[in-house]
């Protein structure tokens, strides 16, 4: 129980902070999403054209920037890459086509389950099982091979991408679109938001908290530390609404949902998936990225584009359901997703293993 | 001193969670391991994966990598 503290700690603490981003102007339910976040930040920038969801989440800029001086101060910052990068594009982008179908990431999905939407079971059953297919590939020897070091200044672009988008949202917003209704012109204020992902970025750094690995933990070892802080988050959250009155129990008119259950399975399945091939959750990918892992770097910006696929092909799910074009896209993810799998099980699992060999102690 | 036969296992540069996956696998006939990691994030998890199995866990620094060294 003791070692599990700080993971227990980063939950309770996210949890506490997302009911208050919503109390504070966020969306419901939507205190944070790593996925809709990113998704309005392409937005904002243009890169597509939904105009309900078109906002810089200083969230994901406070999270970067949290969890870049956190690994420095760790001295964890270390940059590295070629790990099957543009595999990890095409993961990610998977990720956020499945995570817009079910319409959050990971951690939505918990933060709406704590706040009654029902809905969430569904994504819950279904990311359960998406990762119990990724594990099945893992025990065959399922690797995207190992990282190599890189050049320092490969890692200080994400964070500092980040510092510019920042300096566009409160010098330049002009430049920007920004959604005059629907979710993404709700939002806390600016610097409410930074500091609050500021907080989880230095916490979920430290504290290594992952959506998906708790699961996989889980059934792959049967290690409950990761999953400790995922629970942590629901209870923080579930008490904080009750408390807050923005608790509403059932499945119909809940905010930012829809109620179609196979296709909220299906698109949690595909997060679920596809993150355990990726080696964690939407919001593990963009603490790596800052940490200089530049192939989360590079699939978050599988996440950015697939949010303005998404949004470009109508494939995103709304409150009135999931669309044909999403559902297509869903499928030709699983299939797609499968296929990396298959085709990255390394024939000897071997190879990296020296028998024998005589050592002193 | 004392002269023990190893497995060696080479998980550098190995991306969550192929380093305890692969601590795993080589456990499995109840060998002594040791495992070279290079993240502190690695280094963490195959020390709680290899004390909840039972073994010790000695940790040496080496320039850019861990060497975990674990005995029944």
């Amino acid at each position: 129980m003791k070692k599990n503290k700080g993971i227990i700690f980063t939950g309770l603490v996210i949890g506490l902070i997302s009911v208050l981003l919503v109390k504070f102007g966020n969306p419901a339910n939507m205190g944070f999403c790593i996925a809709c976040f990113i998704r309005d930040t392409a937005g904002a920038l243009g890169l597509h054209r939904a105009e309900a969801v078109q906002y810089v989440r200083p969230e994901i800029i406070g999270i970067v920037i949290g969890a870049f001086l956190m690994s420095i101060a760790g001295k964890e910052f270390k940059v590295r890459g070629g790990s099957a990068p543009l595999t990890r594009f095409v993961l990610g982008f998977f990720v956020m086509i499945g995570a817009l179908m079910f319409l959050g990431c990971p951690l939505r999905m918990i933060l709406r389950l704590a706040g009654g939407d029902l809905n969430a079971i569904f994504g819950i059953l279904g990311f359960a099982g998406g990762i119990f297919v990724g594990v099945l590939f893992l025990n065959k020897g399922f690797s995207l091979r190992r990282t190599y070091e890189l050049p320092k200044l490969e890692g200080i672009i994400m964070p500092s991408v980040t510092v510019v988008l920042f300096i566009l949202l409160v010098a330049f917003p002009s430049l920007l679109l920004f959604s005059e209704k629907g979710p993404g012109a709700s939002h806390a204020p600016i610097y409410f938001s930074l500091i609050d992902g500021l907080i989880v970025g230095v916490l979920a750094q430290k504290n290594k908290l992952c959506c998906a690995g708790g699961i996989r933990d889980v059934i792959m070892f049967k290690d409950f530390h990761l999953i400790s802080g995922f629970l942590a988050i629901f209870i923080a959250a579930l008490v904080g609404n009750l408390l807050l009155g923005q608790f509403k129990l059932g499945f119909v008119d809940q905010p930012i949902a829809h109620t179609d259950g196979l296709w909220n399975f299906l698109g949690m399945g595909l997060v679920g998936f596809a993150s355990v091939l990726l080696g964690g959750c939407p919001l593990r990918q963009l603490i790596l990225s800052a940490e200089g892992n530049i192939d989360s770097a590079i699939t978050v910006l599988g996440l950015v584009f697939g949010a303005a696929f998404a949004h470009n092909f109508n494939l995103a799910s709304s409150a009135q359901g999931p669309t044909l074009n999403g559902k297509v896209a869903v499928v030709i993810g699983f299939i797609v997703v499968f296929l990396i799998g298959y085709f990255n099980i390394e024939k000897s699992t071997e190879v990296e293993i020296k028998e024998g060999v005589e050592i002193e102690i | 001193m004392l002269r023990l036969k190893f497995k060696v296992v080479d998980a550098r540069g190995r991306s969550c969670p192929e380093p305890v996956l692969m601590t795993k696998n080589a456990i499995k006939d109840n060998s002594n391991v040791q495992v070279l990691v290079d993240s502190n994030v690695a280094k963490e998890n195959v020390t709680r994966f290899a004390i909840n199995s039972g073994y010790k866990v000695e940790v040496k620094e080496e320039k850019d990598s861990y060497i975990l060294t674990l005995t029944k």
